[in-house]
């Protein structure tokens, strides 16, 4: 259980830099509730000031029902946070970095290892290696086990997946599945938007400001616009081309595709758009073309939101 | 057929008993869109090290730009452009003082600097923020900019070593179109990135495994190939056998 209201952190001598701009949203227990935005959004600032490390300048957060503010020390025993940058000792070896981390917290590692068993495994053949010698996706296990050799009910995790190539990510994602079914809370951030559908509810966050909450199915059928995707074989050309088309209000890349969003003058004709739209593309001379009504994505809903 | 601009024939790494890269043989051509993916840890940062000059290969052959890796890195680092999601600007420079630095360590004149500078700036749209403080500018307009540094002095070659990670979707797609108007006027890109969808922009996409080449082609081919939808599924279904982790 996470709890925001009315979120607010401003950086700078004049407070000019509003990182966090009224940020409100809860997160349910045993949830993943992701947040969705690129760098500068203001998501580490979140993270930071849930898990105790920086000061609200107003608003309230509660972390498990404890206040962040009045009852730091109790959050500090309930949530484990992975920073995005990596933090562990890089001159301490991985079962070194382990056992530091349960004895801050007073435990041991063999008190809470059926919580890390699955992802130590993969570690233990490079038990003896120091921290900063690991390769990016075995630093990247080790700071989840460290994260939760205390066994949190709630976990944060800034970033894991930046950097980390789509093998790697998809084995990560399989980890939270795994520690959401033993019951953990989590909250991840993320500026790849195609992980938002691995998230039972998603923030989709910029410049310090939600833009929407909801479950990402949600917020794809809450697009208000009809979506073609259109190919052909010029694709740098067909680019150029619906850019310059009037009847569609935008058009961007996605992928093997280009997207185009139907114009909001125009009826909700669906056939007739995409007729008007076949017709101009032929007439542009562009070869192999395919049109195709698709749903929106939750990265096409972002890029409507961003303008 | 068209000119061949990055070539190499058997290119090794190996630090001691690792071998990094594995003998890499591949082309590419002029004004190409040339994807370079793979896992961590697959070797890609040690190959374009390489290529830029940065690094010997321990064997192997390769030219870049016509020159010789081994002979004329020097001559390699001036004709090619170079970006990365880490480092490409001085941040408490303005952007015009930018301009005149990478211009000048380029051997640019100062008048070539200038006309550059004006048509650029315009281009970008960037009239009021020239005399600005690169760190004050918004993350994805900081790329746009970096990208259009790297080619500020008309290299053959960019390189781009994730030019768009944890840039905003509109403005990562903006970067993408100037790299296709980069390409368009036959600058050379050779990029990588962990963006499945930006793989598909791609004129040919390499895929490296454990150091060697998995797969070598454009994206319409390797989907067939491989008999799936997306270039995602390509990748898992090349790099899930990795058997080294960076």
């Amino acid at each position: 259980m996470v709890s925001a209201k009315e979120l607010v952190k401003t950086y700078g001598e004049k407070k000019e830099v509003v990182a966090v701009d009224h940020v409100s949203f809860s997160v349910k227990e045993a949830e993943i509730f992701g947040l969705i935005g690129p760098d500068g959004a203001g998501k580490t600032s979140i993270f930071r000031m849930l898990t105790t490390l920086l000061l609200p300048d107003s608003g309230s957060a509660t972390v498990e029902g404890f206040d962040v503010v009045r009852d730091y020390k109790s959050i500090r025993n309930t949530v484990g946070y992975m920073p995005g940058k990596f933090s562990l000792y890089q001159d301490l070896s991985v079962e070194e970095n382990l056992d530091f981390f349960a004895t801050v917290f007073e435990t041991t590692v063999q008190e809470n290892y059926d919580l890390i068993e699955d992802i130590y495994v993969q570690l233990e053949p490079f038990k003896k290696r120091r921290a900063g010698k690991l390769s990016g996706g075995m630093k990247q296990k080790l700071a989840l086990c460290c994260a939760l050799i205390h066994k949190p009910t709630v976990l944060f995790l800034d970033e894991p997946t930046t950097g980390v190539d789509p093998v790697s990510r998809r084995e990560f994602w399989e980890m939270l599945k795994r520690l959401q079914k033993q019951g953990i809370t989590i909250l991840v951030s993320t500026p790849y938007m195609d992980e938002a559908n691995l998230c039972d509810r998603i923030a989709l966050i910029q410049n310090g400001k939600i833009l929407s909450i909801d479950t990402p199915q949600n917020i794809s059928a809450a697009f208000p616009d009809k979506l073609f995707a259109v190919k052909a074989r010029q694709m740098s050309m067909l680019l150029k081309e619906l850019s310059r088309f009037d009847k569609a209000k935008a058009s961007y890349s996605f992928g093997e595709y280009a997207h185009v969003v139907t114009g909001a003058g125009e009826s909700n004709d669906q056939g007739e758009f995409e007729k008007d739209l076949k017709n101009y593309l032929h007439d542009k001379s562009l070869e192999n073309v395919e049109v195709k009504a698709i749903k929106a994505s939750v990265e096409d809903c972002f890029i409507k939101l961003l303008k | 057929m068209p000119e061949v601009v990055i070539q190499t024939d058997k290119l090794t790494k190996r630090f001691g008993d690792f071998t990094a890269v594995d003998e890499m043989t591949f082309e590419v051509f002029k004004g190409e869109i040339f994807g370079f993916l793979g896992a961590n840890g697959a070797g890609k940062t040690t190959a374009m090290r390489m290529l830029t000059g940065l690094s010997n290969p321990t064997s192997g052959k390769a030219t870049v730009a016509g020159f010789d890796v081994y002979k004329k890195s020097e001559n390699i680092k001036k004709n090619i452009g170079y970006m990365s999601q880490k480092f490409s600007l001085y941040e408490d420079l303005t952007i015009m003082e930018n301009l005149q630095f990478f211009g000048g360590i380029y051997g640019l004149s100062g008048e070539q600097i200038q006309n550059r500078s004006k048509t650029l700036i315009e281009e970008l749209g960037l009239q009021k923020q020239a005399n600005k403080l690169v760190k004050d500018l918004p993350l994805g307009w900081k790329q746009k900019l970096a990208f259009s540094v790297a080619i500020f002095h008309d290299p053959k070659i960019v390189f781009l070593d994730e030019p768009t990670g944890g840039v905003d979707p509109a403005a990562r797609r903006q970067v993408w179109d100037l790299i296709y108007a980069a390409a368009d006027k036959g600058i050379t890109v050779f990029v990588t990135t962990h963006y499945m969808d930006e793989a598909e922009y791609c004129n040919r996409i390499c895929i490296m495994v454990d150091g060697k080449i998995a797969a070598l082609d454009a994206p319409g081919e390797l989907k067939k190939k491989y008999k799936v939808q997306t270039m995602d599924e390509v990748f898992y279904e090349l790099a899930r056998g990795a058997k080294r982790n960076e």
